[in-house]
């Protein structure tokens, strides 16, 4: 059977493990991720159109964030649900992993670009939407097409080469983007706690988003080569016993 | 018929190389895991025997040092494995390091050394009563701590590893740092509800240290012969002790209550934090001990929850 599905050598015990894993996934748990995964495709495909339908009427991005705000918080808001699948169980990866990777989202989105409007019109801003979209469309589409059993090729390839460019610049992206807002943090003193209180506590947001970035170093590293030896596992067909993501 | 002694050849392999660190021939069969211990130590003298995890499976268990070799489901040629546990450090020493450096870092704070709270505050001292209190209460928690772990406990296991007190250690001297910090720093506000709110504390902090104490003593003197076989603790005449009808790990309950009373008596959230990192931490202990009981002991009392009476 030479059909698209099949991805060559060594691969079949991965796909044999999935189909396996979906099988003991009730129906009704299977339905209910497949239309999530559809909806999320078709919310970021959205954003993508709205971003590049902006740029083309335009002609620049000033003002594009405040145009797609709505919708991408919407999304990006209701991925808190990837961690409640984990926790259940109907998807298997470590819940933890799942939970540091969309609160970094979540984080970007209302505690950085939200709450500190001077920064919304940065080029950094734009950058990390773009590779969010394109990342979240290839990624969800994945999903959506795993779990129908039809799995073409060109998606599991997009889905283990295009973070090899996206991650590293998403993550650029991003820095620049809390870079850029920290003397609108230090002026204003958002999300900061002063002395003198009765909770004797504070905390100074400047300094923990400056912590923030430091944390990247050793994480972003680590991350990236985990995603790179899983690369070479999936498409380079060792016959491994493997985690899903 | 004959009272020939039957000798076990003992080999220990490399628990992930499977390689063939050592054989041991002539071996007594009421020979112990201990000795058998010693007798690698002597082949390789940097892997001391609390560095060594002896085990029948490679990724099997670590037998104990009690355990007698023909005892042991194995042929007259054993076969074990080796896995190096790193370098170990004792339990004692252990202790004196997490608790002396939590007792010496608050000091800092509380004479409020030039570094801490810049120039113009440096080697000032609170208008707070509470603040001095607060100085002495977390002093006597951690002098006291220090003194038992010297005069009181006895360990059942000779060690830990080296890596683990490094974390613990950036743990406890951290979060000893950050509360200090602000219980010690000029611009602390005492306790909302005042002198009543801060009696209530220093009395409650004063019975859980008392408690705290009292069960550690009745935990050692159940080893007082110096046996390393677990038995069930009992109440005693002193009524400290008496929450032990109700709980499994009482020490653990008034440890959680000292520190309760020490967040009332400072209101410092930090300290509410630590508290209760200390509540989770303890209360996985306590269930495991808990159940380390229950399943050891059949007539083990049924009232008892691991380390809130009735509750948890």
């Amino acid at each position: 059977m030479a059909s698209s599905e099949e991805d060559g050598a060594g691969g079949g015990s991965l796909e044999e493990k999935e189909k396996g894993r979906k099988r003991r996934l009730g129906a009704l748990a299977t339905a209910w991720l497949i239309g999530y995964n559809i909806a999320m495709t078709a919310g970021w495909l959205v954003l993508a159109i709205a971003m590049a339908r902006f740029y083309m009427q335009k002609g620049t991005y000033k003002g594009l964030y405040k145009t797609i705000q709505k919708t991408l918080k919407f999304f990006q808001t209701f991925a808190v649900l990837e961690v409640v699948h984990c926790a259940v169980g109907i998807v298997r990866t470590s819940v933890l992993v799942t939970g540091v990777q969309v609160s970094s989202r979540i984080f970007m989105v209302w505690f950085i670009t939200h709450s500190i409007k001077q920064i919304q019109n940065e080029e950094s801003v734009i950058l990390y939407l773009v590779v969010w979209t394109v990342t979240e469309i290839t990624r969800y589409s994945f999903y959506t097409f795993n779990l129908l059993n039809h799995l073409p090729y060109f998606i599991k390839w997009a889905r283990y080469n295009f973070f090899i460019i996206l991650y590293p610049v998403g993550v650029a992206g991003e820095l620049l983007t809390i870079y850029a807002a920290l003397p609108y943090v230090k002026k204003t003193g958002i999300f900061s706690l002063r002395l003198p209180n009765k909770y004797n506590v504070s905390f100074d947001y400047y300094y923990f988003l400056i912590i923030v970035m430091a944390s990247y170093i050793p994480l972003f590293p680590q991350l990236y080569f985990h995603m790179l030896w899983q690369r070479r596992k999936v498409l380079h067909g060792e016959v491994t016993v493997e985690k899903d993501d | 018929m004959g009272s020939r002694v039957t000798f076990f050849e003992v080999e220990i392999l490399d628990w992930k190389t499977k390689q063939q660190l050592c054989f041991l021939d002539k071996v007594e069969p009421h020979a112990t895991i201990s000795d058998i211990r010693l007798m690698f130590h002597k082949s390789y003298p940097q892997w001391y025997p609390a560095r060594q995890s002896i085990r029948l499976d490679p990724k099997g268990k670590s037998l104990r040092d009690e355990e007698i070799l023909q005892h042991l489901p194995v042929g007259t040629t054993a076969t074990l494995y080796f896995k190096d546990l790193g370098p170990q450090i004792g339990w004692t020493m252990v202790f004196l390091t997490e608790y002396a450096g939590p007792l010496f870092i608050y000091f800092l704070f509380y004479f409020r050394m030039p570094f801490v709270y810049g120039l113009d505050d440096k080697l000032t001292s609170s208008p707070h009563p509470v603040v001095n209190l607060a100085c002495i209460c977390h002093s006597f928690h951690y002098i006291k701590r220090l003194i038992e772990t010297i005069f009181v406990h006895r360990f059942s296991h000779g060690t830990m590893p080296l890596r683990s007190i490094i974390k613990n250690c950036f743990y406890y001297w951290g979060f000893a740092a950050w509360l200090a910090y602000y219980i010690n720093h000029p611009l602390y506000t005492p306790p909302s509800y005042g002198q009543k709110q801060i009696n209530i504390a220093v009395i409650m902090f004063l019975i859980c240290e008392a408690g705290n104490f009292s069960i550690h003593v009745a935990l050692s003197d159940l080893r007082r012969d110096g046996s390393k076989i677990r038995k069930i603790p009992y109440p005693t005449k002193n009524p400290f002790t008496w929450l032990f009808f109700f709980v499994s790990c009482p020490n653990y309950t008034y440890e959680v209550g000292a520190w309760i009373s020490f967040t009332i008596m400072t209101q410092c959230v930090p300290v509410g934090l630590f508290t209760f990192l200390c509540f989770i931490q303890m209360t996985v202990w306590a269930k495991d001990k808990h159940y380390t009981y229950v399943r050891e002991f059949k007539d083990y009392p049924s009232l008892r929850m691991p380390i809130i009476p009735f509750l948890l």
